[in-house]
């Protein structure tokens, strides 16, 4: 029984890592670029529901677009204002590697300008708290509906790229981004698009984190984006399912780690999973191993 | 932002302090030592990382000796402190503390942080220096020496405190403790709790740790969900607030109904937790010094005049630094002379009624006193009792 409430755990932490993972996953597949800006935009996403919820004094069903928004906003700012030069000119990955970095600490000390560095609590957004189900068994409110979310998230993004128009542009940019621009596809759009959309998840990961865990800092994303990213290299970067296989593996091994070895070890065996990956399986557990465009 | 303004305020008032002519020069008559005052040394950080704890000590020391001084001082001589800026380093400490000696002062308040505290607490003992520290919380500070006493309580008292507090108010016989295991503080409490529970015959159904500090966990849920299923009587969290926020929001989700317990490091928690999720700590209970909140009548005047002279809000550290002096004076007078030895007797002698209470010293010269009990009514702290383990 005790096993079972741990695994609903491992898979509520692991539902917004994997909700973060796929921001990851969608900008390096499409552009060979990790992100490390990534990670604060859940926290960009935390301020916002703050910012709405606790400074407005509005209802959380305002919080919600305007995370959204303003997350998936940030995102194509960012990518306009940072990226797109060194993209277009073709600048040296470690260059672009610096540059999010940059990205990064330069969101985390303008949130500590705007709104002090230390820790604000949240209000209650949606339901956290226990239910029963047949059997005796309880489990949290949260932790099902981390889970829902970020399956139907991954359903829906799913269908984006492999049903629609944008998704498949998305999947030719990816591909070979010049031919894309030849067969008349706009491919800064689609850049544009896939970083709004990456983001405007992460923003879904914030909403649901602040409601897990109710308290925000301007560093929150520092090491959640991290271990996000962990999870997107576990599954395989660059692919869907795989950033949601690796959030999943990862949150649980989290977990478990913290319940039945010693919660000192946690950190140390998430990043563990990182070497042994890179290691053994460079390309992850679903991803493709793609031949370097000389 | 803050730490700025309180370094500027620091560097301000160091300034103050070197300009100002030292205070006090009874002209009363010369007594035991052929001085005309009695010098009491100072050391605190008046500067840098730690200014607003230094400060804050050194302050209300100074609002203590012109109040000792008002009413006649001590032994019909006037106090006069002389206080250095020790910036919050040992090697800073060690070279102030020679200045004070070389000052002729008979004793010592300070210091302020543990480590220099350590540090000048080793030359004080060949110096046989009666020294008394306002707040420096390492137990084996007061190891070095027998000269060596301090008026806050040491980390694991807390502790102690809370598991007697468990078994006979609450009577508890379970319980559990969630710790953060990468600070010395919380260790130190959930130890001592542990220790002091088994004593007590209380059980202990989950020890469960968590990496704490600014990028530590959040996610609480694994040991909760632990310690739920063991179902304790209480649960020990000796952790800072910002922490006990997060933890107690999350154990109300899991459905957790023992009752949460912890130490002086909850106090602000309120402020932490929204007000929408503030029943987590409905059914909670923590220990601390000295409460502001406390409707006791020499406190409220302390941190009115506090406020009126500094312009800044007194905390646990003004009111130890404030009782410390009264302390030391209480033991001079007692010992009738400004001898080490015989001010180092009168100390071990002390049953002083002060701001945090009456405190008497244990045979490690550290403080015996009541602890005040704090628990929570609806948004707001609510006095519960006065506890002591004695009791």
């Amino acid at each position: 029984m005790d096993f079972f409430s741990q695994i609903l755990n491992g898979l509520g932490l692991g539902s917004i890592y994997a909700l973060v993972a796929l921001g990851y996953s969608m900008v390096y597949g499409i552009v060979q670029l990790i992100n490390f800006a990534h990670g604060d935009i859940i926290m960009v996403g935390g301020y916002m529901v703050y910012f709405t919820m606790v400074s407005l004094k509005m209802p959380v069903w305002v919080a919600i677009p305007v995370a959204l928004l303003v997350c998936a906003l940030a995102g194509v700012l960012i990518e306009k204002l940072a990226y797109h030069r060194l993209l277009t000119k073709g600048a040296p990955r470690i260059s672009l590697l610096i540059t999010a970095i940059g990205v990064s600490l330069f969101l985390q000390n303008s949130f500590m300008m705007l709104f002090q560095s230390d820790p604000k609590s949240m209000p209650v957004m949606f339901m956290n708290g226990m239910i029963g189900s047949p059997g005796g068994l309880q489990v949290n409110s949260a932790t099902l509906l981390n889970i829902a979310v970020s399956v139907v998230m991954m359903i829906c993004l799913q269908l984006l790229v492999n049903k629609t128009k944008i998704g498949k542009a998305m999947q030719a940019t990816s591909e070979d981004a010049g031919a894309a621009k030849l067969m008349g596809i706009n491919t800064n759009f689609i850049i544009a698009v896939t970083f709004a959309v990456g983001s405007a998840l992460a923003a879904v990961g914030a909403l649901l984190y602040c409601n897990t865990y109710p308290q925000i800092s301007p560093t929150m994303g520092n090491l959640f984006g991290l271990k996000a990213f962990v999870a997107a290299v576990l599954g395989g970067i660059g692919s869907i399912p795989g950033a949601m296989l690796g959030g999943y593996l990862l949150g649980m091994a989290e977990v478990l780690t913290k319940a039945y070895v010693s919660s000192t070890l946690t950190d140390a065996v998430v990043f563990g999973i990182l070497i042994v990956v890179l290691l053994v399986k460079p390309a992850g557990i679903l991803g493709k191993i793609r031949k370097e465009k000389v | 932002m803050m730490k700025k303004t309180m370094r500027v305020a620091a560097a301000v008032l160091a300034a103050a302090m070197m300009t100002m002519p030292l205070a006090g020069c009874g002209g009363k008559d010369a007594g035991t030592t052929g001085g005309d005052t009695i010098k009491i040394g100072g050391l605190a950080p008046l500067t840098g990382e730690v200014a607003q704890y230094g400060t804050a000590v050194d302050n209300a020391v100074k609002l203590a000796v012109k109040e000792i001084n008002e009413k006649g001082g001590v032994l019909g001589k006037q106090i006069e402190y002389i206080s250095y800026d020790e910036k919050g380093d040992s090697q800073e400490a060690v070279t102030a503390y020679d200045r004070l000696v070389g000052d002729k002062v008979v004793a010592l308040i300070g210091d302020v942080t543990s480590k220099p505290c350590k540090a000048v607490a080793q030359k004080a003992a060949a110096d046989n220096m009666p020294m008394l520290t306002p707040s420096g919380t390492q137990e084996d500070i007061t190891d070095v020496g027998a000269n060596v006493f301090r008026t806050c309580f040491i980390d694991p008292y807390q502790g102690k405190l809370m598991a007697t507090y468990a078994s006979q108010k609450l009577e508890a016989k379970t319980a559990a403790i969630l710790y953060d295991s990468a600070d010395t503080y919380s260790t130190g409490i959930a130890d001592a709790f542990e220790a002091a529970a088994k004593d007590l015959n209380i059980t202990i159904t989950n020890k469960e740790g968590y990496q704490g500090g600014s990028s530590g966990s959040k996610d609480f849920n694994t040991q909760l969900t632990k310690i739920k299923s063991s179902n304790p009587d209480v649960l020990m969290i000796p952790v800072y607030y910002s922490d006990v926020a997060l933890i107690a929001v999350q154990a109300k989700a899991q459905g957790i109904t023992s009752k949460l317990l912890g130490a002086d490091g909850w106090d602000g928690v309120l402020e932490k937790i929204d007000a929408s999720n503030q029943d987590a700590v409905s059914n909670a209970y923590f220990c601390s010094q000295y409460s502001a909140t406390s409707t006791d009548e020499a406190l409220q005047g302390f941190l009115k005049k506090y406020k009126e002279t500094y312009h800044l809000d007194a905390n646990m550290f003004s009111v130890l630094g404030y009782d410390s002096m009264y302390i030391m004076a209480d033991a001079i007078s007692r010992a009738g002379s400004t001898d080490s030895d015989k001010i180092i007797e009168a100390m071990k002698a002390t049953n002083f009624k002060g701001l945090t209470g009456t405190t008497s010293f244990d045979e490690k010269r550290n403080p015996i006193r009541e602890a005040i009990i704090t628990g929570f009514d609806g948004g707001s702290y609510k006095f519960i009792e006065n506890f002591s383990v004695g009791a």
